[in-house]
């Protein structure tokens, strides 16, 4: 089944931020989203992953079937990087992190405690982790920060991979990949601040 | 469900996670109650059951702060919420790992400090059982006060001011059935008040703690 967003409208904090997103992505692809600091990318990605409600619009194809990765990495420091994937890929009710751990080189770290990592090194393990979700779409917010050059081919052939095997991702991010991917620019889609779409109440609050 | 207990657990239990906090603040404030109010074993008896109520309450209260707030600052809240396990059966499971690592220490402790405010021999038993049934309940409503303030940083203060109110009933029921019990009075009626709590609290508060969660981290 496709992920289909109809005409979104996101607000962050009360204020509408984007409005009149429309795509659809089927399997196999990939979308980059686009556009500068504070334009409204990781509400949308919150959105899509339900995290958070739409102001209006639909989206359709998203429900459990997201894997989401946002700026924390949601792995505990005072675990190994093994057992903080083991943990996630016992709640998404999988059981090999093999994969995973290959996929991101991170065989020779998998004991060492997630605290004592770099931040590229968590980074990987974050990524990791959506390898162990079994989800078909992946969500990711700026999953290449802090990514050496190794790390961010890395990143790439396991997202490639993750296409070939029927899945889809969305990313927010400001580097180029290498993939093949549609790109969605989302500064044109910027909404009237001033057009409170009954957001109003989460204003006040 | 399993793995997330499992991994709460483990985490208590290593460097940092707050597994004695609650037990050292209990062994604490009943070690020092005899000196403060002085040596008269007549009156330490009397007030025993609910100096000892009391410090296992606030000893619960002291560690609901980091039963969310760790998870939401590491983004683990955002994918638990996104993940197949639904988040009031996470909520739920978080409360019993708390209650584990808080509430089951403090039973276990409190006879033995019972000895220390020279509690009648008689009343033992019913602190034990009276703590057993309330501090299910305490961790539970702690929960859903930390979902509620879960994403104001340093909401420690607003949550103890939303969950002290929540707790007066469960430890007036549960003060009431230990001094009962001490003086060997009949303790049904606190005691199944008490077991009502926490029982309701169990039953409901998960769907109340994950709506708050849900309004927090959007």
């Amino acid at each position: 089944m496709e992920l289909c967003l109809t005409d979104v409208a996101v607000a962050r904090g009360g204020v509408p931020v984007l409005s009149g997103v429309s795509f659809t992505l089927a399997a196999g692809q990939a979308l980059v989203l686009r556009g500068p600091n504070g334009s409204g990318k990781t509400t949308l990605l919150r959105a899509i992953a339900g995290l958070q409600p739409v102001l209006s619009g639909t989206i359709t194809g998203a429900s459990d079937r997201v894997a989401y990765a946002g700026h924390a990495d949601g792995l505990k420091s005072m675990l190994s990087v093994a057992e903080n994937l083991q943990f996630w890929a016992a709640v998404y009710g999988e059981h090999d992190i093999g994969a995973a751990l290959d996929a991101y080189a991170l065989a020779p770290l998998a004991d060492r405690l997630t605290g004592t990592l770099s931040a590229g090194q968590k980074r990987r393990a974050g990524l990791a982790r959506l390898m162990v979700t079994g989800r078909p779409i992946w969500v990711l917010d700026e999953p290449t920060v802090s990514l050496d050059r190794d790390a961010v081919a890395l990143f790439a052939g396991a997202v490639r991979t993750h296409l070939g095997a029927g899945g889809m991702a969305l990313l927010a991010t400001h580097i180029d990949l290498g993939l093949e991917a549609q790109v969605l620019d989302v500064t044109g889609l910027r909404a009237d601040s001033d057009a409170l779409h009954g957001a109003s109440d989460e204003a006040f609050l | 469900m399993i793995a997330l207990l499992i991994r709460d657990l483990r985490l208590a239990l290593r460097a940092g996670g707050g597994f004695g906090l609650g037990l050292a603040f209990f062994l604490i404030l009943t070690v020092l109650v005899p000196f403060s109010v002085g040596p008269q074993s007549a009156l330490l008896s009397t007030i025993a059951p609910g100096i000892l109520w009391l410090g296992a309450l606030l000893a619960c209260l002291l560690s609901l702060d980091r039963l969310l707030a760790l998870d939401f600052e590491d983004g683990t809240l955002d994918v638990l919420a996104t993940a197949p396990l639904p988040l009031e059966a996470a909520l739920a499971v978080k409360a019993l790992a708390h209650w584990v690592t808080t509430g089951l220490p403090l039973v276990l402790a409190s006879p033995f400090l019972g000895v220390l405010l020279n509690l009648p021999q008689q009343g033992f038993g019913w602190l034990v059982i009276s703590l057993l049934l309330g501090t299910p309940a305490l961790s539970m409503i702690g929960t859903f006060g930390a979902a509620l303030t879960v994403g104001i940083k340093r909401g420690g203060l607003l949550m103890s001011l939303l969950v002290l109110p929540l707790y007066v009933p469960t430890l007036i029921f549960g003060a009431e059935a230990a001094r009962r019990g001490a003086i060997g009075m009949a303790v049904e009626t606190p005691l199944l008040l008490l077991a009502g709590i926490s029982l309701g609290a169990v039953a409901l508060l998960p769907f109340a703690a994950a709506s708050a969660l849900r309004m927090t981290i959007r």
